[in-house]
Order: structure tokens, then sequence, then C-alpha cells
């Protein structure tokens, strides 16, 4: 055993799990299946809620069951069981396998899928220090009651919520001439403090520490300063509570990491997903406005706007060893100086449309559910001798600077969002003055990465990213993380939320 | 070894201490479809334990949840142990209550076997949608959507003796058609029990007459429309509303149905209209679990309850705030009866026009097919963002005139309730924006004065 497979789940080390591979892939292809694959999978998660600093939730999930996809004359068949036994797992693919029979009668596309080289027996485990489902839960019930009853010591602060999520995610995949056995680990702590007036107005303030592929080391130094962001956090919060409301109108906007990573996701994540571009996900999450024939074509921005995807990034929450498909981790360019130039593919896409090797996008949340292309960190590249943030702010006469996410929404296409953050500061002359309320950005996609006038250089740059990202039906939930410096754009739309809202 | 037996197993290797134990199985068959042909498809079975643990002391009660899924008949102990563990590593828990005893729930059929689903309940709908995707096809239109079905039996037990259990059916169907060049798109969407009552070839029909509405274009700009609302769109609103009609934050003048000052707004009027927003396990068509299942605590929800009958709430009465969603202990916070949140919504003024009937008597106005996107931009108000998607029509002099651009809408479900002109029939419908979380819902069409249309979307 290598040093990597010797961190991986005892108990999923210990599973029969090529013994099951052997027993489905088998029957698959005595069935006549042309293709098939097989996934063993084990997800612990554990979450734990406080409110006021009291213990609301603790709980420890453990998810675990296997799948097999078969191609049987051209059409998908998939099934999932939750017992591990080689019978089980030759059930599956007897049920696959019927499954692709029932659709083939509504099937009028042949799957074929793009090579990928095989990889024989591959172990690959994420970059962390400590497994936080290692960790005894009184300790991490402790910190959090801890930081939650330091913010509640403050006048300002009335409530608190704490929450941390913790996943650890095993998987087996065989394909016959790739088996991968991987592990995954990732942490969301949050704190929330809220504040009331004497009048019933109330305001809450998130901390921003993002979601991450790190270990329980994120609570305690590594990654993020929670000492720095907690002891400044309820002046903070005060202070929104009686900022003036934002007059709507046009701004310039220096955009924060901790905000802009949310709109990376929306309006660049999603929109060069090649299975939305082309339409399987019309019905729900939606298509693309960044259609195949843009390609090459379309100026998605400004000259200064590189986005890349990537398999790789330690401590993104899409990195992997190999994907659901059995394709090796990658990074490859989707915007070059402004300019669509790549999309997120699976292997079935990126031999339909001519791409040749798939970049390693499929990934299935659980063995419930058939891997769909999922987004892998879709990230913008900083200026390599880039300004910092306040050098960004000194060439801003009239604007706001935008730190945190919250809210955000984005049409079916990808073209009109909206989206509000935890904190706003007005800009006058190059310099912060004070904070303000009621804001929201909204703007058309191609409109606000062509307004893009400069991009932070590394220093400013984070890893931000979600546990929580939906698509496919049934519903399916992906992590990823989106890296980006802080940036400025020139003359965005500012709404005002109070304005909106009124009757 | 059945759930059932799973259940007595798990609850007498508690040796005797408070304990809550659910053990469920799920099967679910589903199709996916784009473009006239199928995209991916399935079926799956699952089996999950959960056992919530209670730990007795002098300082308080604490509660330890584990819930793992493929547990086999040895490891049924060593999810007890594992949840007993987690209990005595966390802090007292200030939802404690008593468990629930025999009397609590009507323990329904508790020793037939659990329920199952397969793809064969998809077998006589397969066939109708490749009929329907042949002649989608001929006549120049793409058919995209998803049908699902699932079975969940779940079987709860206490250590008080308690024992209940429920078997929900859930089954939805959306059908989006698009003409060839992608720049028309309608949609309709169904909840069903078993799928026997779904008509794809009417549904169809239904979406082919919206695409031709849809081939006269009228661009209109951004501002406030009198507007009417299907019942999807009526309904993703509402639920929104009701997810945040929760009890603890109200008290603790967070949201929306705080008073100013203290105390929540149960008692104002929302509407001038009589209208009710209801839920009630025994709705019919709209059936759900007659007692609590909480795997876990929250807010307003409590493993403590687990069991704790359901019945008729109303959340609104004759247009006044009655009830906020709670469990035992934040009932107790808010001083209200406690009213935990119910699996189906129905809202309704008794009676009311079509939806044709509504077009038939519009002036100018503008009709939505559904809501898309939906989110909260600030919960002083409960003010929603989200988009207009698959059709949004123009209404002139009682007949559809031609297809508006989409929008991005600013508006709050409960100031929406107060601009109410018109509320139309209830009828069943799927929710579109929310049925991955909530499929039961019975809703009309609704008339709004001043709908807010904050920006175009270019989308289509």
């Amino acid at each position: 055993m290598d040093d990597q497979e010797s961190q991986i789940d005892e108990e999923f080390t210990a599973l029969p799990l090529r013994d099951l591979a052997d027993a489905a892939l088998t029957q698959a292809r005595t069935l006549g299946a042309q293709h098939a694959d097989f996934r063993a999978e084990r997800t612990r998660n554990q979450q734990i809620r406080l409110s006021d600093g009291n213990l609301q939730r603790l709980y420890d999930g453990d998810d675990a069951g296997l799948a097999v996809r078969v191609i049987v004359d051209g059409t998908w068949g998939f099934a999932s069981a939750v017992d591990l036994t080689p019978d089980a797992a030759a059930a599956a693919a007897r049920q696959a396998v019927e499954v692709a029979r029932v659709a083939a009668a509504m099937n009028t596309e042949p799957i074929e899928l793009a090579p990928e080289p095989g990889y024989g027996d591959v172990t690959w485990v994420s970059s962390y220090d400590v497994d936080p489902l290692d960790v005894p839960s009184a300790d991490k019930i402790s910190l959090l009651a801890h930081r939650s009853r330091e913010l509640l010591g403050h006048d300002a602060v009335s409530h608190v919520d704490a929450a941390l999520a913790q996943v650890r995610e095993c998987k087996f995949y065989s394909d016959g001439a790739t088996t991968a056995i991987q592990q995954r680990v990732r942490v969301y702590p949050n704190l929330t403090a809220v504040a009331i007036d004497g009048d019933g107005r109330f305001d809450t303030m998130n901390t921003l520490a993002a979601p991450a592929g790190r270990g329980y080391e994120y609570l305690t130094g590594t990654g993020w300063d929670w000492e720095t962001e907690l002891a400044e956090l309820p002046d903070l919060l005060a202070a929104k509570l009686r900022a003036p409301s934002v007059t709507a109108g046009r701004y310039d906007l220096v955009i924060d990491p901790t905000n802009l990573w949310l709109t990376i996701h929306e309006s660049i994540g999603h929109a060069t997903e090649l299975d939305r571009a082309l339409g399987y996900e019309a019905a729900y999450a939606g298509t693309s406005f960044a259609t195949l024939d843009k390609l090459s074509k379309l100026q998605y921005g400004s000259p200064v706007m590189h986005v890349t995807g990537d398999r790789v990034a330690e401590h993104g929450l899409a990195t992997v060893g190999y994907d659901d498909e059995g394709v090796a981790g990658q990074s490859w360019d989707l915007i070059t100086g402004g300019v669509l130039t790549g999309y997120q593919l699976d292997r079935r896409m990126a031999l339909l449309k001519g791409f040749g090797r798939s970049n390693g996008c499929a990934f299935a949340d659980s063995a419930g559910h058939m891997p769909l292309q999922r987004m892998a960190n879709v990230s913008l590249a900083p200026a390599a001798d880039g300004p910092a943030t306040h050098e960004l702010i000194a060439g801003v006469d009239n604007g706001i600077f935008i730190v945190g996410d919250k809210s955000w929404s984005i049409d079916m296409q990808r073209y009109n969002f909206q989206f509000t953050g935890q904190r706003f500061f007005r800009i006058r002359n190059g310099k912060l003055d004070g904070q303000l309320r009621d804001v929201a950005y909204q703007a058309t996609t191609t409109d606000f990465w062509n307004s893009m006038e400069a991009v932070g250089g590394p220093q400013t740059y984070l890893l931000g990213g979600a546990f929580n990202c939906g698509k496919g039906q049934p519903g399916q939930i992906a992590p990823v993380s989106h890296g980006c410096p802080s940036v400025l754009m020139r003359g965005v739309r500012i709404l005002n939320t109070a304005e909106e809202g009124a009757s | 070894m059945s759930p059932q037996e799973t259940v007595e197993r798990a609850l007498a290797a508690a040796n005797g201490g408070d304990c809550v134990v659910i053990a469920e199985e799920a099967s679910t068959a589903n199709l996916r479809w784009a473009g006239n042909t199928l995209t991916t498809n399935g079926v799956s079975q699952t089996r999950q334990l959960t056992v919530i643990a209670v730990d007795k002391r002098a300082d308080g009660v604490r509660a330890g949840v584990v819930s793992r899924a493929g547990v086999r008949d040895d490891q049924i102990e060593e999810v007890v142990r594992a949840a007993a563990k987690a209990a005595a590593d966390g802090t007292p828990a200030k939802d404690a209550g008593d468990l629930l005893g025999a009397s609590a729930a009507d323990p329904g059929s508790w020793e037939e076997p659990p329920g199952r689903t397969d793809i064969t309940v998809l077998g006589d709908f397969a066939a109708d949608l490749g009929d329907a995707m042949r002649a989608a096809d001929g006549a120049g239109r793409k058919l995209y959507g998803f049908a699902e079905h699932e079975l969940r039996s779940t079987f709860l037990g206490t250590s008080a003796g308690l024992r209940a259990r429920h078997d929900q059916p859930t089954g939805r169907l959306e059908l989006n058609a698009k003409s060839a060049d992608m720049t028309r798109s309608a949609w309709a969407g169904a909840s069903t029990r078993d799928f026997a009552d779904v008509d794809i070839a009417a549904m169809d029909a239904g979406l082919a007459e919206r695409l031709g509405w849809a081939r006269r274009r009228v661009s209109l700009d951004a501002g406030r429309y009198e507007t009417l609302l299907p019942p999807t769109a009526v309904a993703d609103l509402l639920i929104y509303l009701y997810w945040s009609a929760g009890a603890k934050e109200a008290t603790e003048g967070r949201t929306v149905f705080s008073k100013p000052g203290g105390g929540t707004r149960v008692g104002d009027r929302l509407s001038a209209l009589p209208v009710t927003l209801s839920s009630d396990p025994a709705a019919a068509g709209l059936g759900c679990a007659p007692f609590v299942i909480a795997h876990t605590s929250g807010e307003d929800s409590s493993v403590f309850d687990n069991g704790l009958p359901l019945t008729r709430t109303e959340w609104i009465s004759d247009g006044a705030l009655t009830a906020l969603t709670s469990s035992r202990h934040s009932a107790t916070l808010a001083g209200l009866p406690a009213t935990p949140g119910i699996d189906n919504l129905t809202f309704a003024s008794g009676g009311g026009a079509t939806l044709p009937e509504m077009i038939a008597s519009t002036k100018r106005g503008l009709l939505l097919t559904c809501l898309w996107y939906i989110r909260t931009v600030d919960p002083q108000t409960l003010l929603l963002t989200g988009l207009t998607r698959d059709g949004v029509y123009l209404v002139e002099n009682g007949e559809v005139t031609g297809a508006v651009n989409n929008f991005r809408f600013n508006e709050s479900p409960v100031s929406m309730l107060g601009r109410l002109a018109e509320v139309g029939a209830t009828e069943p419908t799927l929710p579109r924006e929310w049925s991955d979380y909530f499929t039961r819902a019975a809703m009309p069409p609704v008339r709004v004065e001043g709908f807010n249309m904050s920006s175009v979307s270019q989308a289509s």
C-alpha cells in the first residue's frame, strides 16, 4: 500500500471493490453492452449547526452504494444499488441493460465516447492535513461555540448562527482499462452575525471564508485568518446597519474575489458548459448564449480577461485525479484575451463535437446518480505584475467596493444577472468612504465582462467556491472552486433594493 | 431484515435509553430527454437508517444523529453506538422534549412490506412520449423534459413506544417545447402519484398552441405591469413565503414576519382578499406524511418531535397571517401553538375564474408561463428576484396578441399578496422552480397590479 492509499478510509478500501467491478462489468458485457463502467462510492458528511452558541444540529451522514452505466446498441442505461455485494453489482448491471432497452424507443442519437488512455490501477487523494471527520465532535462544537460567544459579546450583535459542513468522499471507478480509487476532503465553516436596531430594521454579515478542499486545519489558522475577521466583523455589521441607502445609478466597481467568484461561476462557469450550449439542460438548468458557433469568435470580455478550466488546482473543490469516466485531471483555456476559446466536456460530447479528448468534467454526486458534465474549477487569471486592491480603488472617482457574496440570480441563457454582497464601501476620489446599504448590481454577461478595465495582481488572488452547485434532473450537487483577483469594472448598473421592493 | 425489524433491533440496541429510529426504503425511476431524443435515465434503490440517540444528564439533554445508507443487519448496533457517542460528544439541546409514545400517531399498515417502484411505471408513458417526439419532429418542434417517479416508505419508532409508517409516492413530469431555431419556448408540468393520469399528447398540444402565440414578437421595456401569474408561478412564490415563515427567526426579529419592537406579525392582514394558504396531510391528490419525520433539528424542526401528528394548518386565513412553521420548541419561543411544516401547500379564495377566463377579462397585461432562479434579495421585505421563463405573452382586449421578451423581476410575495387584484380557481400544479424539493401544490392563477419587471433579459 502506498502513502496515498493509506490515507483513504479503511472501511472503504476493505470493501471487495474489484470483485464488485468484475461482477458488474462481466455481467454487462455478457448481456451485450458495448461499454460498461462501474463506480462504488462512500461519502461521509457531518453537519454541525449552532444557534447563539447552543448546539442545534449534530448530524453524521454516511452514504454508500454502487452504480453501473452501460451503452447497449447506442443507448445509455444506468442503475444503482445500495448493497455492496457481487450479487447486487451483477443485478444492477442487468437492470442497467434493461433500462437501456426500455429507453431505446426514445433514443435517436447513438452514444459513443471519446477515447481516453487506460491508466491501470491508480490512487489519488486531495491535499489536506487533518481529516475533519477524525476530529472529535466536541472539539468542533467547542470552537464554533467560542467564536459565536465572542461575536455575541459585541453590543451590535443580536444573534449568531454558526455552521460547519465537512465531507469525505471516496470513489472507486473501473471501466476495465482504468481502475481508480480516490478520496477528497472538504470543509465549509461559516458564521453569520445578525444586528437589529430599535426600529425593527435588521441586517446580517457572514464570514468570508470560502468552502475549500482543505482539512480541519482551515479552521485553525491555515488558509484563513479567523481571528482578524471575527474581531472586525461586529463593527462592520454595526456600520452597515447605520449606513445610508445607495442611490441607484451607474458606478465604477472594484470587486473583491470573495464576491467575484460567484459572478464567474454563474456567468462564465455555467455558460461554458458544452452540454448547456448543446441544449441538454434546456428544460431545467438552461442553455447558454455562448453557443458552439461562437467558439474563437465571441468577444466575451475585455482583452485583460483570461479564464481557465481545471481539475488540478490545489484545494480546488472540483479537483480530482480522474473524473467519473476515467479521464485524468487537466487544465485548459476557456477565454483567452477576452475571446471564447473552450468548453467543459465529457467523453460523449468531446467526440460528438470534434474536440478529440475529453477535458475530464464528468461527475456524479453519488452512486445513485448518472454522471453529468459538471463544472471544473473555472478561474480568472490575475495580471502578472498587476495592482493591489487599494491601487484599483485609487483609480475610481465615484464607485463602490464590493466584498463577499450573498444573493445571486441569472437567466437560463446566462445573459442577465443580479448579485448582492456582504459589504459595500463607497469609493470617492480614490478612497473608501464608509459603507452603503441596499446595493445590488445587475448586468448582461458580455457587457459586464467587456467593462473590465483591470485585473489585480497575484497578491489579490483568492480561491472562492461553493459546496452545492445544482444541475441536472434528477438534481445533483457538485462542489466547485473559482479563483480570481480583485477587478475594476466601469459603469455597472446599481439598483437600490429597497426601492425595488417598494409597492 | 425488513425495515420494521431494523427499527425494533435498533431500539433494542439502545438498551433502554431514549432513542428515535427512522428506517426508510426508497426506489426511483427516471427518464430525461432533449431535442427529441433520450439523454439520461436510471433506476435506483436506497435504504437508509437514521438513529437519534438522546443522552439525558443533569446539565441538559443531548441529541446525536447518525444516518447511514445501506446498513447491513450486522451493522445496526454499530449505528446505534455511533449515535450514542455523537450525543455524548454534544452539548445540551435547546429543543429537547419528551419523545412521543404509542398514542401519538396512527401506525398505518405497519406490518406491510415497503413499497417499491421501478422503470415499468414509466413504460406506457415512454411509449407515448416516443410518439409525441416523432410528432414534434415532424412539426418542427423539439421536446425537452424529465419524468421521475419515487416511492418512499418510512418506518418511525421511538423508545417511548411510537410506531408510525408512511408511504409517499412522488411523481413529476416537465415538458418543454421549443421551435426548431430555439427562439420560441413553452413549458408545462404535472405532479402525479402514479403517471396513470398523465396525458402527454394533450400537454404537447398545449405547448404547440403557445409556440404559435409566439410567432408575433413584441418588445417591451422594464417596468411595472398588470400581470397574470399561472398556478405554477404562484406556487413558486408562495412556497418561498412558506419556507420563510419560521417562528424562531420571526420571533428573533430577523424576517419579514417579525413585528418591529418584538414578537411576530401573526394576526396582521396581508391581503384585502379572503385568501387562505394552508397545508393538509389529507389534501385530495396531495397526500403527505401525517406526522413529523425529522432527521435533524433546525430552526423550526426538532428530532424530538418525531411522530407528532400533523393536521390541516392555515398559515393565512381570510387574508391574515395566522400561523408560522414551528417545532414544539420554537412555538414556545414564539408564544404560538406548535404548527410544524407539512409537505404540501394550497392557496385558495373559494371559487374564482379559470386562467382562460382571466385572459378574456384582461384589457392589457402580461401573461407569464413560469418563473426561474428565484433568490432572496432582502429578507427584511422578503424581496425576491428571478426571471420569467418559457413564454411571456401580451394580452390585449381579452386575447393573447404576441410573445414578449423575458424579464428579471424584483418582487416580494408578501407585498404581492397586498396587490392581488383577482384570485382564480385553485388547481393542482407543479412548482417549476422548486420541484426538486416540493411537488405537492394546488394554486390559483392570480392577477397582480404593478408586478415589478426590473430589467429585460435577452434569454429566449
